[in-house]
């Protein structure tokens, strides 16, 4: 389509194909810059990426500079600029799936493609690089193929998907259990096995009084699953009592790697999740509710139409909700373009605004500031079909689970080294020993519990229990054996946060990608004491400096592994004086590449190295 | 929010009482009582962005970038500290190694916000490894040039061009370590966008990104403003508020 496009190259045929496309997209969106997001990235899907001319385009039919356009698109990692490829392969590139071989496979797609990683091929065809946690650690390795899904990759698989790009069979054509994404929901609790028929909450919320389906959440001690455990209960109660037209908002921008739990509650529990948003909008007194999911689920998003169309049909969404007058909601789906950092409520709010996905200053708190500066009310996937639960069977049936500063149940995603890699429901207080033993997991290093930004916890700890008083969690409980490198986690980690931080403050910009070299220092065998000591200072730096909470936690996976696991740090401290990061013999690499040479007339003597 | 005006409400910063008013953040109420606090992304001629952190302070004890927390009454608040002034060295030394700074041969040398307060705050060294990123210049403009590399993203010259020249000829782009600015032109240059001169974003660079041409070292190294006195005792460039 690309190609056929620009051989008609005068530019007003060009303007028009761009025009042909955007307008029923623009029109769609009510031509607000709102929606800029949304309208970049379902224009992408017709071309391939952002061309040009959409810009001047979009610029125009929707009054802002092309230079916001391009500030916002530039800002998320799925929206192109430039063209990508007919088939754009990110590999997911969590450490769960590289311990599952994602590297080996993508080098072999790589030199099966003719393509070199992060590029796109000359032909125009393929582009193949790495993209954060694509929330499919219990079916790895994963991919997405023009944002698409695709589990279980094995050489075989890549082969077959080799052949489909090489003969250029369009994505729907492509063999339908590459795409079958599995729930593996392992253990269940009141969550996932309590049948909610849609409606039957919505309906208990309406019998009672606004006021007392708020008490029922407050006596539930309800707090919130994205893992900073905020009370929902007060969180709702400061939102209905602000000034303005309110909003509902859920995040599903479940990016914290080794966290997917809530793919599989949109995939198969869709209904709590919007019953409880509606419960909320009911007790806040909203009109419009919006889903933000993250941009690796795009596969979800059809589904979720159906069902929230479904809810309509039903009389749960849309006008006089089961015949009460004064009761209007309504669910909008935003899709996310591959941030992590607007899993952040204010960054996130930004995003559905259209804009750049970073957070704001806070105060004021979403609550009373939130969407288009309205009291909004955040919260997780998990958090909303726990208060559809609470709203059916009240707030003391929900606070006599778990513990008693962590009530009810909590989602686990597991993965890594265990032979049962899913979704297990615990109540509060499950310890992390009786999580290991129901997964079948042997010779136990570690477990990250929480994803990159959460604590690592070695063999000694696994008595502890998850709760906000011992192991808040958001729901990743990544597992690691002996035979892992427990540095290589925490280099994997940094490297996510270097990625991930959106650069608007300094000390997360620059910090995490000085981490990141820091790390990589070790990894090349230049590391020495001097190093633990910059890490050290660099961790105080962003603990007390940095804008948000990802800047706060990225030095966490060091220090935890610096603690609990030296000698993976020690094996590779070759010297004890400081050394320099700069290796004039590695420097020289891409001469070699480009020569062609490996000999040891390429390389410097490493007498140094032998002191 | 409305204040009780006979008594005008104040706080303590490092043990001198600072007067304010409602609505004024901490660095603005400092500013109009003649305190310094270190600061690159301020300016008090704009809304407060709070991105650079160098004015970060301890205020009862939790740190918070100056320029945007509001003042309040009673407020015990702390910046000229070493553990402060450290880190803010720590943050300036990023700054440095992030962009390509040669202040020996910038034309900005002495009028820079960047360098005066690096040697406000003793920095002696970059201390950490530069990046060296690859930042051409924009000289396509017949008056003005633009040098990338000395950008810190304090986002000023978007917020004038926006805010007070109703243009929009900049904004950033990109994410993280390659957040950059951008022009608003599909060329990418800036001789194609409506910037002039006499705009309000010509003059709010705190570094040396945005310069005339022909007019370089009009004024002899030596002479200018924060060879004269350092940065802390100078007066802010632009009109104080107050």
């Amino acid at each position: 389509m690309t190609s056929e496009s620009a051989k008609k190259s005068p530019m007003t045929i060009l303007k028009n194909i761009h025009a042909e496309y955007l307008e029923p997209i623009l029109q769609h969106h009510r031509h607000s810059v709102n929606n800029l997001l949304q309208i970049l990235r379902e224009a992408q899907e017709h071309y391939g990426y952002i061309h040009a001319d959409a810009i001047d385009h979009l610029s125009v039919a929707l009054s802002v500079p092309r230079a916001k356009i391009e500030g916002v698109a530039g800002f998320y990692s799925f929206i192109y600029l430039q063209p990508r490829g007919e088939y754009r392969v990110l590999f997911s590139d969590n450490i769960t799936d590289r311990m599952l071989g994602n590297q080996g496979l993508l080098t072999s797609l790589c030199s099966q493609l003719w393509v070199e990683p992060g590029k796109i091929s000359e032909d125009g065809l393929v582009s193949i690089a790495t993209t954060s946690c694509t929330g499919l650690c219990d079916q790895g390795p994963a991919m997405l193929v023009n944002n698409i899904a695709v589990n279980r990759l094995t050489q075989e698989r890549i082969n077959a998907i080799a052949e489909l790009i090489r003969e250029r069979v369009p994505l729907a054509a492509w063999p339908a259990d590459f795409f079958a994404i599995e729930d593996n929901i392992r253990r269940k609790d009141i969550l996932l096995s309590t049948e909610l028929t849609p409606g039957a909450a919505l309906s208990a919320a309406l019998q009672r009084s606004i006021e007392a389906t708020l008490h029922e959440i407050k006596t539930s001690k309800l707090r919130g699953r994205g893992g900073a455990g905020f009370s929902t209960g007060m969180k709702w109660e400061l939102c209905r009592n602000a000034p303005g037209d309110h909003y509902v908002v859920c995040n599903a921008d479940e990016g914290e790697p080794g966290t997917f739990k809530d793919r599989v509650l949109l995939n198969s529990y869709a209904d709590k999740v919007f019953e409880g948003m509606t419960v909320c909008a009911r007790v806040i007194g909203a009109r419009k509710g919006f889903l933000y999911l993250r941009g690796e689920y795009r596969y979800l998003f059809d589904h979720l139409q159906a069902v929230l169309s479904r809810r309509r049909q039903q009389n749960l969404l849309g006008q006089g909700i089961l015949g009460c007058a004064d009761f209007d909601f309504d669910i909008d789906i935003h899709l996310g373009a591959g941030a992590y950092v607007c899993g952040e409520e204010s960054a996130l709010i930004e995003s559905l605004e259209g804009k750049r996905g970073t957070p704001r200053n806070r105060p004021p708190f979403p609550v009373t500031n939130g969407y288009l500066d309205q009291p909004t009310v955040v919260n997780n996937v998990e958090t909303f079909a726990a208060a559809s639960l609470i709203a059916l069977n009240g707030g003391d049936w929900y606070a006599a689970i778990g513990t008693s500063v962590s009530s009810g149940t909590k989602l686990l995603s597991v993965s890594g080294d265990c032979a049962h890699p899913g979704i297990y429901e615990y109540p509060f207080g499950t310890s992390v020993a009786q999580v290991l033993a129901d997964c079948g997991a042997s010779d136990t290093q570690a477990v990250q519990i929480s994803g990159a930004s959460g604590v690592c916890v070695a063999a000694q700890e696994f008595g502890r229990c998850i709760g906000f008083e011992d192991l808040p969690t958001a729901g990743a409980f990544m597992v690691f054996d002996h035979s892992r490198d427990m540095f290589e986690v925490a280099r994997n980690f940094v490297h996510f946060f270097a990625h991930e931080s959106c650069g608007f403050c300094t000390p997360c910009r620059v910090g995490t990608s000085l981490l990141s070299n820091m790390m990589d220092k070790f990894s090349h065998g230049h590391g020495s004491p001097y190093d633990f000591a910059e890490i050290e200072n660099l961790n105080g730096l962003l603990q007390s400096m940095s804008h948000c909470g990802l800047g706060h936690s990225a030095c966490n996976p060091v220090l935890d592994t610096i603690a609990k696991f030296r000698p993976a740090y020690d094996q590779r401290m070759v010297h004890q004086g400081y050394v320099p990061a700069f290796d004039l013999d590695r420097a020289l690499s891409q001469a070699r590449q480009m020569t062609g040479r490996d000999d040891t007339g390429a390389h410097l003597e490493r007498d140094h190295e032998s002191k | 929010m409305s204040q009780n005006n006979n008594q005008p409400a104040s706080f303590e910063l490092d043990g001198k009482t600072i007067p304010f008013q409602a609505g004024q953040t901490i660095i603005q109420a400092a500013m109009a009582a003649g305190v310094y606090i270190p600061h690159l992304c301020f300016n008090p001629e704009f809304k407060p962005h709070g991105s650079c952190k160098l004015c970060t302070v301890k205020a009862n004890g939790r740190q918070t970038a100056s320029c945007t927390q509001q003042a309040q009454a009673g407020m015990v608040v702390e910046s000229d500290t070493k553990e402060l002034n450290d880190e803010r060295r720590a943050l300036l030394q990023m700054l440095f190694v992030e962009g390509n700074h040669f202040c020996p041969s910038c034309e900005k040398s002495g009028n820079c916000q960047l360098q005066a307060t690096a040697y406000e705050m003793d920095m002696m060294s970059p201390h950490f490894d530069h990046f060296f990123p690859d930042r051409p210049v924009d000289a396509s403009h017949a008056e003005y040039l633009l040098d990338f590399n000395r950008c810190i993203l304090c986002s000023l010259c978007v917020r004038a061009s926006r805010d007070v020249d109703g243009k929009n000829v900049f904004a950033l782009s990109g994410r993280g370590i390659k957040t950059h600015l951008i022009v608003n032109a599909r060329s990418g240059h800036l001789a194609d966008t409506d910037f002039s001169g006499a705009d309000k974003a010509a003059q709010v660079c705190p570094v040396g990104v945005i310069l005339k041409k022909r007019v370089g070292f009009a004024v002899p190294i030596g002479e200018r403003s924060f060879d004269q006195q350092p940065i802390s005792a100078t007066p802010h460039p632009m009109k104080q508020e107050g």
